[in-house]
């Protein structure tokens, strides 16, 4: 010891440090270093609204997640949410792509959808998914363009790539699955549609099936961590497409509305529902305009507890 | 599925002529089947047409139908806030088998009921049209109106099965200029509007039937089921040779002049009962273009079955849920409405037959419209062969006067105990007297029809009407007054000899039987149904 002092040599382990052998190469073995003055180069980004997923749509990524949705999802929907699927038979005359436009409670939205959409859309469908959430890294960008067959979608600033990339797979063949809200409900309620579904229908000429999906927020609302297992139901409504005269604002609305339509549908019945579609008097997803409390206490109303399914007969 | 050819251009039903080389006859054997050799040089075979495409879209064809009705105004037009409005239906009687989901029933009282919320009506009842026959559990009718529509209306008791012994639930609208009684329910008769919503499977469905006999009473029906007017009902599949329908008509004038606004709702249905592909298929192909996988198919199905117990069978074939395709809606007045709906219907069930048979032989299936979720029982075998296939004509009869029917069927000595009580009796205390229509109506019906325990049955439980079992018979009537001898092969002694038919071992032993009522050279025809045909005898 007194000796490798007088020497002056380092001791064993940090001289065999891979970090610090590496950081003792120098150029060309390591990346040049930028001399002072001058801007350094601008790199391209690979994740976020960046990240290329085309990989998630071959042959091997499909199957994998065929196999995730039909297996361990499904599984794992039933067993923390027990859907009830409803309308999957307004579909019937749907040909081609569509995109899927749901309101958001939770994280679990996602997989639920991915498990009710019916054939042949359910397994070529991609999932628009907040490209600053599900592809901050490239660890959780492989996952969510695996496991859900999700693609980013700009939130946080406007931009062209976005509705581009789901522009072109749409054209292609691929369904879509949208949050038009644009993120989870905070309060339960929903929050004001945004125009990309409509947008995006329109530009592509296909139509948008409303979908209304009820209880997720009560197994994992946003600011819970920890699942509590509940009841949900998912209602598919009938496709919408644009008419001539509607612009994407207006359409967008129609989505909306008739997403509150389905929600009355969920938690009163179909035909008092369309007395009160026709009679542009749904109940709004976005609640009352009082104060958080009353919008809390206001939320017990929406249940579907008072929905219980009477028999009138006994099964034979 | 869109690319085969049968589905473009649908061949039309034919006539073939047995020579040396046909191949065996697929003959339907209740729940099993028989391949049946027919004599060359003297047979004919009746296939069926392939079934016609379905509406492109059947819901804009919906919708079309009820905006633009036949010698009615637009159904949107006829609704008002304050109306009182009530949606009839057929019953689990049609379609058969009962198809697939969704049931052109949803479809259309789905597109009806979207109307009247946007007219904002909210006294809406539905009624289940099922004059006598027994009650829909909840599942049949989820099945047959959907889950949105079963649970808008049945929690709230606007959704029910008609009541046609009930006494507070019937009224009674008038005579007929032939004195005949007309009955309703009162709830349909005091409505503003009366929607009757059809699924018209064969020609003797719809027009003044669904409402005068779907929504009527004992004391209705009786004016025209019974054995005069089925003898003189050449055939009741021919609705303008049909006493039936010509009493039921005279029924609709009372209740056009004293009953409900009636606006009719027609739908008529492909012959794709087994499907293109699956496996029944093969049961809607001629039998010499079977290839190695519809022939692997059959003869493992057959395997299978015969291993089976009965029960077994039964349950796998009433599980089977037709394909069936909308070919056409129309809607608006009663009469119009249903003579577009004739000529659809014989689009699809039409075929030319020239000259009667002596022998006519049919393979009856393993349902029939009373016993759906069932069992086919011995009165319901005499009711499909004698009464719906052997009226499956237009013109004359396929088989001469005098001429022998020999059917296939296992006729078991089997009943339903909950959904045919009184088939029970009637088979042990009323055949074991007589076989005579006539003398059964006379004798008999009274009896069974205002029986307290029989209508406790019907009303309360499951059950189909004390009367119904005599209904099924008068159906044969005219069959059991126009042939020389009924043969029934492969079926229960016992049972067949109970319905006064001659129980044969085999399709030879039955020919050999037939020789004596027709000599020994005598022609053969056999009705290769089902899919649906009628034949129209020249």
């Amino acid at each position: 010891m007194k000796l490798r002092r007088q020497l002056d040599l380092p001791s064993l382990p940090r001289a065999l440090s891979p970090i610090r052998r590496f950081r003792s190469l120098e150029f060309p073995l390591r990346a040049p270093s930028t001399p002072r003055g001058i801007a350094p180069p601008v790199r391209e980004r690979t994740t976020g609204a960046h990240y290329d997923t085309s990989w998630s749509r071959r042959k091997p990524a499909r199957l994998a997640r065929a196999a995730i949705v039909d297996g361990p999802m499904r599984l794992a929907m039933s067993a923390l949410a027990a859907p009830d699927r409803r309308g999957s038979d307004r579909l019937l005359a749907l040909d081609g792509p569509a995109i899927f436009a749901a309101n958001h409670h939770s994280h679990l939205d996602t997989p639920l959808m991915l498990t009710s959409i019916p054939e042949p859309w359910r397994h070529k469908i991609v999932v628009g998914a907040a490209a600053d959430y599900f592809f901050g890294t490239r660890v959780t960008s492989a996952v969510s363009a695996l496991t859900i067959g999700a693609i980013p979608i700009e939130r946080t600033k406007v931009g062209r790539r976005s509705a581009d990339i789901a522009a072109e797979l749409i054209e292609d063949g691929w369904s879509l699955i949208l949050f038009p809200e644009g993120g989870r409900s905070p309060d339960g309620w929903g929050q004001p549609f945004r125009g990309g579904a409509a947008y995006l229908a329109q530009r592509c000429g296909v139509p948008v099936v409303p979908v209304h999906i009820e209880g997720t927020g009560r197994i994992l609302g946003k600011g819970r961590s920890k699942p509590r297992p509940s009841t949900t139901s998912v209602t598919i409504g009938a496709p919408l497409t644009a008419r001539d005269d509607e612009n994407a604002v207006r359409f967008a609305g129609r989505i909306e509305a008739e997403i509150a339509a389905l929600a009355d549908e969920a938690s009163s019945d179909w035909y008092r529902a369309r007395i009160r579609a026709h009679a542009s008097e749904s109940p709004s997803l976005s609640g009352p305009s009082v104060g958080a409390w009353r919008r809390s206490w206001a939320l017990g109303d929406r249940s579907r507890g008072a929905k219980k399914r009477a028999r009138s007969w006994p099964e034979l | 599925m869109a690319s085969d050819p049968r589905r473009k251009a649908p061949r039309p039903g034919f006539v073939l002529d047995v020579d040396r080389s046909t191949p065996p006859i697929l003959f339907h054997h209740g729940d099993n089947f028989r391949l049946e050799k027919l004599p060359p040089g003297r047979s004919r075979v009746i296939y069926p047409a392939e079934p016609l495409p379905g509406l492109p879209d059947p819901e804009e064809s919906i919708r079309q139908a009820l905006l633009n009705p036949i010698d009615d105004d637009p159904l949107p037009t006829l609704m008002t806030p304050g109306m009182k409005l009530t949606i009839a239906f057929d019953d689990l009687s049609l379609p058969l088998p009962q198809m697939r989901k969704p049931d052109i029933r949803q479809r259309v009282i789905e597109q009806v009921l979207d109307m009247a919320a946007a007219a904002g009506v909210d006294d809406v009842h539905l009624i289940a049209a099922l004059a006598l026959h027994r009650r829909m559990t909840e599942a049949e009718l989820r099945h047959a109106l959907g889950d949105r529509v079963y649970d808008a209306f049945a929690p709230q008791g606007a959704l029910y099965n008609h009541d046609a012994e009930d006494p507070d639930g019937m009224v009674e609208l008038g005579q007929t200029r032939h004195d005949e009684i007309v009955t309703m329910n009162k709830r349909a008769a005091e409505s503003d509007l009366l929607v009757y919503v059809n699924l018209n499977i064969v020609s003797m469905d719809g027009g003044w039937k669904s409402t005068a006999t779907g929504l009527s009473g004992y004391s209705g029906i009786r004016q025209h089921h019974n054995v005069d007017t089925m003898q003189k009902s050449r055939s009741f599949m021919d609705r303008h040779n049909s006493e039936l329908h010509k009493s039921n008509w005279r029924q609709g004038e009372v209740i056009k002049n004293h009953g409900p606004r009636v606006f009719q709702i027609e739908t008529t249905i492909n012959n794709n009962t087994f499907g293109y592909d699956g496996p029944l298929s093969v049961l809607q192909k001629r039998e010499w273009e079977w290839t190695a996988r519809d022939r692997a198919t059959f003869l493992g199905m057959k395997t299978g079955l015969n291993a089976m117990p009965a029960s077994s069978r039964r349950k796998i074939f009433q599980s089977w849920k037709a394909p069936y395709e909308l070919t056409s809606v129309q809607a608006g007045e009663v009469e119009a409405v249903h003579e577009v709906t004739l000529e659809n219907c014989f689009k699809q069930h039409i075929v030319p037959v020239e000259g009667q048979t002596d022998i006519l032989t049919l393979g009856l299936p393993y349902i029939c419209p009373y016993n759906v979720n069932s069992v086919m029982n011995p009165i319901l075998v005499m009711c499909l062969g004698l009464g719906y296939f052997f009226n499956m004509y237009r013109g004359q009869p396929l088989v001469r006067e005098g001429g022998v029917l020999i059917m296939s069927h296992p006729t078991p000595w089997e009943f339903h105990p909950v959904h045919h009580p009184s088939y029970i009796d009637f088979f042990e205390q009323v055949l074991s007297d007589t076989t005579d229509p006539a003398e059964i109506e006379k004798k008999y019906e009274k009896q069974f029809a205002e029986d307290e325990w029989y209508r406790h049955l019907y009303r309360t439980s499951y059950a189909y009407h004390g009367v119904h079992p005599f209904y099924m018979w008068y159906w044969g009537a005219h069959a059991l007054q126009w042939l020389g001898r009924v043969i029934i092969v492969g079926g229960d002694p016992r049972s067949v000899r109970r319905l006064g038919f001659q129980p044969a071992s085999t399709l030879q032993d039955a020919l050999e039987m037939a020789s004596d009522v027709v000599g020994p050279h005598a022609t053969i025809t056999h009705m290769h149904n089902p899919p649906i045909l009628m034949a129209d005898v020249s």
